[in-house]
């Protein structure tokens, strides 16, 4: 079991190794290829050693995406030291629900209603069918935030350990959406982690069919970038000693408020109240959008009001979350 | 070759809250390339406060700074690249080892690779780091993570280098080892910024000096101009038991010749004087009558300037 561990360990290592060198000349490719940098400075000299003077005060592009690449390389290299933490954080949570919604419930003699399913009886809507993309949500939502606000709230605290990434030249609103964009493949990959497990899990199969990869790329990028945000937010305007209570809260209510665990459709046809409330809730966005997209069989939003306001909320949330950061860095 | 590499002009920050700080009250500074410039005060008189500026990490209220000819506040993003911090308390980066730190902070300064590893290699050497290259910020003394703030603020070849109390907290051979470092950056050339309120740290080590209090730069000048201008004077700081009846004491001191100023604290009696010569005798004379029970000389020396300067101890 131990050599197994090790020998995942090494090869997860390897792999993300030939990753970061990918990167790497990935980077390097695109900051020689922009212009007002010298296109590529003699093998042995390091060009970037002694910074060129902005002689006209604009001294290309290159330098920044290079910062911000140092930046992405950074977060990286901390996850990779925290792999086996973040893959059990991310996956703990919809394996449970999975494995007792989906797969002890159905078993239990008496039935259950959540067993049964939200929608009608017998249409071929089980809950697992429905609680898939609500747990991709809740996924993605869950790393943003703990990709963002968590280890944000303890820099900005009593170490002030942004400050050495605050201080490389790039503009802090760069800074400020390296983490957005970092958290937002966090949540990707553990979108998508959920997949395998709907697959395996559930003893009816869940009925997943993706209509357009387009609309599954868009939400899942849009629903990544909102968590993100929302993150950002949390990060930078909570007191890290109630980054807690901010848990229970406000994360806990608008996961289960989010159409997670019911489409948002039933809520229309049983509680209308409700469902107008739930409008302000941008959880409800990202289940339903996924629901759009990986599940359509099961009655969804219109796809345009879904990508709407999954644009809405994430402007409006990185633009506070930014503030906030910016009240943080700069005084 | 007086290159300019720092420009502080007319710089102002007020702070609005509840009250009304003025932390940074109209300071004017210039620093050459090569030299070692130190603001000296107490705590509260804008040092910290001009460094954040400098240093992008504070917007000012007016005034502008101008680092390598580039406007910090206009351009805070490629005036970093010419800006090396070491702040006054450890921000390392927790999740990183020491080589990391290093590693990836010329990262963020658009090394590749293969360089950001060398300089990375080579600053582990430079300042005796190699050993614990792989040790994380919180096993490291507070000498040992100043080193390592050291190299990594110097990591991207800055222009100029800020210390923001770089001796604070440190204890004497820490001290002395980034005194040390200090030296050997200035004689690869870099300028360098730093604040203090240890009046050793700034005879020593500083080229030019700016004391401030109260947001405000009293004097200006090397450390040996300040004390000769300035008129380097011994202070006499007697304690008495009585305080009354002390004026015709302080008038007679004051008409003394080469007595500067005397003047009655709230437990006795300042004396300043240029020659000291016979004075201490009849000083004690003179206060045995209001009953002296403790004398204290302090040299010529910066802190006399400073006292001098600001009739307040830069420990008060």
């Amino acid at each position: 079991m131990n050599s197994v561990r090790l020998k995942f360990g090494k090869y997860l290592r390897t792999f993300l190794d030939l990753f970061l060198h990918d990167l790497e000349v990935l980077t390097s490719d695109l900051s020689h290829r922009s212009p007002g940098k010298p296109s590529s400075g003699a093998p042995g000299k390091p060009s970037s050693g002694a910074p060129d003077k902005p002689s006209s005060g604009a001294p290309g592009s290159g330098i920044f995406l290079k910062a911000f690449m140092g930046l992405f390389l950074r977060d990286l290299r901390v996850l990779t030291r925290e792999f086996l933490p973040f893959l059990l954080r991310v996956g703990m949570q919809p394996l449970l629900f999975l494995f007792v919604f989906t797969f002890i419930l159905p078993r239990m003699a008496t039935g259950n209603p959540m067993a049964m399913g939200g929608g009608a009886p017998g249409s071929g809507m089980d809950f697992g069918t429905i609680l898939l993309p609500g747990l991709m949500a809740v996924a993605i939502m869950f790393s943003g935030i703990a990709a963002v606000a968590l280890p944000l709230s303890s820099e900005f605290g009593i170490t002030r350990e942004i400050d050495d990434r605050v201080m490389c030249p790039l503009p802090l609103w760069a800074v400020a959406l390296e983490k957005v964009c970092f958290s937002a493949m966090q949540s990707i990959v553990a979108a998508l982690l959920v997949i395998p497990m709907a697959y395996y899990i559930p003893a009816k199969p869940v009925v997943a069919h993706v209509a357009s990869w387009l609309l599954l790329a868009l939400v899942l990028l849009l629903a990544s970038l909102l968590a993100g945000s929302l993150g950002l937010v949390i990060g930078s305007t909570v007191n890290p000693r109630q980054i807690g209570l901010v848990f229970s809260i406000i994360v806990v209510p608008i996961t289960f408020l989010g159409c997670v665990y019911y489409p948002w459709t039933g809520l229309l046809k049983n509680i209308k109240w409700l469902a107008f409330a739930v409008l302000f809730n941008p959880i409800v966005y990202m289940s339903e959008g996924l629901r759009a997209a990986v599940t359509p069989s099961v009655p969804h939003m219109p796809w345009w009001a879904i990508l709407l306001a999954l644009v809405f909320f994430t402007a409006a949330l990185g633009r506070w979350g930014l503030k906030g950061f910016l009240g943080k860095v700069l005084s | 070759m007086n290159l300019l590499i720092v420009e502080i002009e007319n710089l102002t920050k007020v702070y609005e809250s509840k009250q009304r700080v003025v932390a940074v009250d109209g300071i004017d500074l210039e620093l050459k390339q090569g030299e070692i410039f130190g603001l000296l005060g107490p705590n509260g008189a804008g040092k910290t406060t001009t460094i954040s500026i400098a240093t992008t990490r504070t917007l000012p209220t007016s005034g502008t700074v101008r680092i390598a000819d580039i406007d910090v506040v206009k351009h805070p993003a490629y005036a970093r690249r010419h800006i090396g911090v070491v702040p006054q308390f450890n921000t390392l980066d927790r999740s990183l080892t020491v080589y990391e730190n290093l590693y990836f902070h010329c990262r963020y300064f658009g090394f590749n690779h293969g360089h950001a590893k060398a300089r990375s290699l080579e600053l582990l050497k430079q300042f005796t780091l190699s050993e614990r290259k792989d040790a994380t910020p919180a096993q490291l003394s507070g000498g040992l993570a100043q080193r390592v703030q050291i190299a990594r603020a110097i990591a991207h070849r800055p222009t100029v280098l800020f210390l923001d109390e770089p001796s604070a907290g440190l204890d004497p051979q820490s001290r002395m080892a980034m005194w040390s470092a200090v030296e050997e950056l200035h004689k690869e050339g870099i300028t360098v910024l730093l604040t203090t309120h240890y009046m050793e740290e700034a005879d020593s080590l500083c080229d030019r000096l700016a004391i401030m209090d109260y947001g405000r730069v009293l004097a200006l000048g090397s450390p040996e101009k300040l004390k000769a201008v300035l008129g380097a004077r011994t202070i006499f700081n007697l304690k008495l038991k009585s305080q009354e009846g002390l004026e015709p004491l302080v008038a007679t001191l004051k008409a003394r010749p080469g007595v500067t100023s005397a003047e009655i604290m709230a437990d006795g009696l300042r004396v300043i004087a240029s020659s000291s010569d016979g004075l201490l005798s009849e000083l004690v004379q003179a206060a045995a009558g209001h009953g002296l029970r403790d004398l204290n000389i302090t040299e010529p020396s910066l802190e006399t300037v400073f006292i001098q300067l600001t009739g307040r101890d830069l420990r008060e």
